[in-house]
């Protein structure tokens, strides 16, 4: 049927179905149609062998392919074949390089001369930081003040690799404010400055850019499974933030109309959203969100009655965003993906779970994924392939925590560890 | 699609209370900031000190064409519990000479009137709302007297239902055109534009500048033969900046964030709306002053005092 090689096709609309769009201050509208421009001729179509480069880097100073490992320990746990496909293994210690070198590569063929960044989990930032390192180019990454506190070994590596740090203290102090504040400074600087954006969001061409230099993911991961297993899987598992990992995992298998896609959102601690203080005390937006537009794009979001964004939640930084990339609406509306989400718990279940059982510490992120797969195996066919989105160093303090307040099955005591 | 009928519409009562006041002074300030109470004194206080149409901020929780003044002026207005509702019912209290605007981002244009937020995946039983849509807005809005609508993140390009809605509705609809902004966009931005053009006199967000950018001059420059008017925001601060920009042929000036500043550093609000009032006076001196050098146009010169 389908080879699940469609990101060559020529791709320009601005929209998926009635999501996507380009809702941007006027300011950033030539820029964002240069990129747009960049974008068909240098990845669609290859111009000046910009993707020859790109693939060619991201073997080299990437690490490209990942493995697809079979996961023991879990497939006898859950009497069934699981297969992680391991992105922690990318340079970075997760799949956001695939993207980030794409983009500052792209920022170079353009003539771009500067880099900046949003970054949630700080693992944008470092990938950006080591990309823009890489291909030479200045770099300045934006950091809500409370990730910079709950991710601090990704700050460091941001510093590590030359780039700047800037901290933004405004609403919760987490990835929706750091994305504000990086438009703000695209807004002064675009004529020179590229824009790395870190998730398959913002005004269109970001969502198919990102989409295209994420699918690496699944191209892969297809090809490997059919080579390992001898057929595609029953279901395909990742984790939405944004969706970049999600997207980048699903897009080769979605004309592949067997294979299940389970988009894992957070639950954070309660579904609910409290109006009267605008708070989401989870992240999941293809679950319980409501159309409406956020940088830059028609798309599903947490927000109030009246249009106001809450301030959303999520035991991990990198999943804890209002919004989500517009495809991935589309096709939870067009029912190809399915949202579902697991809570804070269930998702440090999942982390102590696969560092125990096979030796893989995930980030927490991923560890919503792998949630989602103690709860829901039965329902996940035979054959399951988890996306294991990036590597958990990152979260070690947050874990250790978080683990404290609980009383967690799969956790080892981490007492030993927090008291003096 | 364009709409080459959009601009200069006959009856615009933005574009006569430019023309008759030329050169004209636009202010803004944020609804509710710190409260809807304050805002309508402010209001009437730069209506007396010679505004000639006033630009109200709805505000939004992610500002992002705005610099750290308005941000702050529009988080001090959502902390006050400011809301559509109370925002359109402001407007119909409000007593002024000068015609208003509203300007405000998307969504909040887009969720007006659907009446629901986001909601548990489960309760299913809930009925699914009506998509988002900008009619209940622009209705409510002509409702209220507004005279226009301004959207920073909304480009020409996806304009297309919140333009037709304001031809419904007989309200403007006023597009930004950036230093960026040339060739077939700009010629797309001013087919669509109604009221007047809003000439952002520099990148980056708004927020109060020592000095008048080089840019606003080629901006003025490249929309010398549009036949819409033509008025310069973004930095502008003082009587003086206001000469300058009406010296390079612009016909008003827009004003926000150093009216805000008033607001925020003013020892309540009586003190704010004195000294509101006397900037308003020295900004619209300011413009008057720029009147009658080669880059001005041979409109006559208002009266240069408000009742
Ligand atoms: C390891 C990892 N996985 C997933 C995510 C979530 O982002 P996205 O949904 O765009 O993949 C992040 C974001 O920082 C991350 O670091």
């Amino acid at each position: 049927m389908s080879t699940g090689d469609q990101t060559d096709r020529r791709d320009s609309e601005a929209t998926f179905g009635e999501y996507g769009g380009r809702y941007v201050p006027e300011a950033l509208m030539p820029a964002i149609l240069e990129l747009e421009d960049a974008y068909e001729r240098y990845v669609l179509e290859n111009e000046d062998g910009f993707m020859d480069e790109f693939r060619e880097r991201m073997r080299e100073f990437g690490g490209r392919p990942t493995p697809l490992q079979r996961a023991d320990r879990l497939s006898e746990r859950y009497d069934r074949e699981i297969y992680l496909k391991r992105e922690d293994l990318l340079h970075g210690g997760a799949h956001k390089l695939n993207n980030a070198l794409g983009q500052v590569l792209l920022a170079k063929y353009m003539g771009k001369e500067r880099i900046i960044a949003e970054t949630g989990a700080g693992q944008h930032g470092t990938a950006t930081a080591m990309a823009a390192a890489h291909l030479e180019m200045p770099c300045e990454i934006y950091m809500g003040r409370t990730d910079i506190n709950r991710q601090r070994p990704n700050v460091y590596r941001i510093r590590m690799n030359g780039a700047e740090v800037n901290s933004v203290t405004a609403g919760s102090g987490t990835l929706k404010e750091a994305i504000n504040e990086t438009m703000r400074d695209w807004a002064t600087t675009v004529e020179t400055t590229h824009y790395v954006i870190g998730s398959v969001v913002g005004p269109h061409p970001f969502p198919k850019l990102v989409r295209d230099f994420q699918s690496v993911i699944g191209k892969e991961a297809r090809e490997q499974v059919r080579e390992q297993a001898g057929r595609l899987p029953d279901s395909v598992v990742a984790c939405a933030g944004g969706g970049s990992n999600t997207m980048g995992a699903f897009h080769a298998f979605v004309p592949d109309t067997d294979v299940d896609l389970y988009a894992v959102e957070a639950g954070g601690s309660s579904l609910e959203i409290d109006e009267a203080e605008g708070l989401a005390p989870n992240s999941a937006t293809l679950s319980t969100g409501t159309d409406g537009v956020l940088h830059g794009a028609m798309t599903k979001l947490l927000q109030q009655r009246d249009g106001q964004i809450v301030e959303s939640h999520s035991v991990s930084a990198g999943l804890d965003y209002a919004g989500v990339g517009p495809e991935l609406a589309h096709l939870v509306d067009t029912d190809r993906v399915t949202p579902v989400s697991v809570d804070d718990e269930t998702a440090l279940e999942g982390f102590h779970r696969l560092s125990r059982l096979e030796g893989i510490i995930p980030a927490l992120e991923s560890s919503h994924a792998l949630g989602y797969v103690e709860e829901a195996h039965e329902d996940l066919g035979e054959l399951v392939v988890v996306n294991v989105s990036g590597r958990g160093d990152k979260d070690l303090e947050t874990v250790l925590e978080e683990t404290e307040k609980r009383d967690l099955e799969a956790a080892p005591d981490v007492e030993v560890f927090t008291s003096e | 699609m364009n709409n080459p009928d959009a601009a200069s519409t006959a009856d615009s009562k933005i574009e006569r209370a430019i023309s008759e006041n030329h050169p004209a002074l636009i202010t803004y300030v944020t609804a509710g900031d710190p409260s809807l109470e304050d805002t309508k004194a402010y209001v009437e206080a730069l209506d007396r000190g010679g505004a000639d149409l006033i630009e109200l901020g709805l505000p939004f929780s992610e500002p992002i064409a705005e610099g750290p003044t308005i941000q702050a002026a529009i988080n001090r207005a959502l902390e006050a519990g400011t809301t559509p509702d109370g925002f359109f019912e402001l407007v119909e209290d409000l007593e002024t000479e000068a015609p208003l605007l509203v300007m405000t981002y998307y969504n909040m244009v887009l969720q007006y009137g659907t009446g629901e937020a986001s909601r548990v995946s489960d309760s299913r039983a809930v009925e699914p709302r009506d998509g988002p849509d900008v009619r209940p807005f622009v209705e409510r809005a002509a409702e209220a007297g507004l005279a226009g609508i301004i959207v920073p993140d909304l480009p020409a390009e996806e304009a297309d239902p919140l333009r037709e809605a304001c031809d419904d509705h007989g309200l403007d609809l006023v597009f930004i055109v950036a230093p960026t902004t040339d060739g077939e966009r700009l010629e797309r931005i001013m087919s669509q534009v109604t009221g007047f053009a809003y000439v952002q006199a520099r990148l980056g967000t708004t927020g109060a500048r020592a000095d008048v950018s080089g840019a606003t001059h080629e901006s003025l420059e490249r929309l010398a033969d549009y036949d819409v008017p033509k008025a310069v925001g973004f930095g502008v601060s003082e009587g003086a900046h206001a000469t300058e920009i009406v010296e390079a042929g612009a016909d008003g000036v827009i004003v926000g964030s150093a009216l805000i500043d008033i607001i925020a550093s003013s020892d309540g609000t009586d003190e704010a709306v004195g000294a509101l009032e006397a900037k308003a006076a020295e900004l619209k001196a300011g413009a008057l002053d720029g009147v009658g050098d080669p880059g001005g146009t041979d409109r006559d010169a208002p009266e240069p005092e408000h009742p």
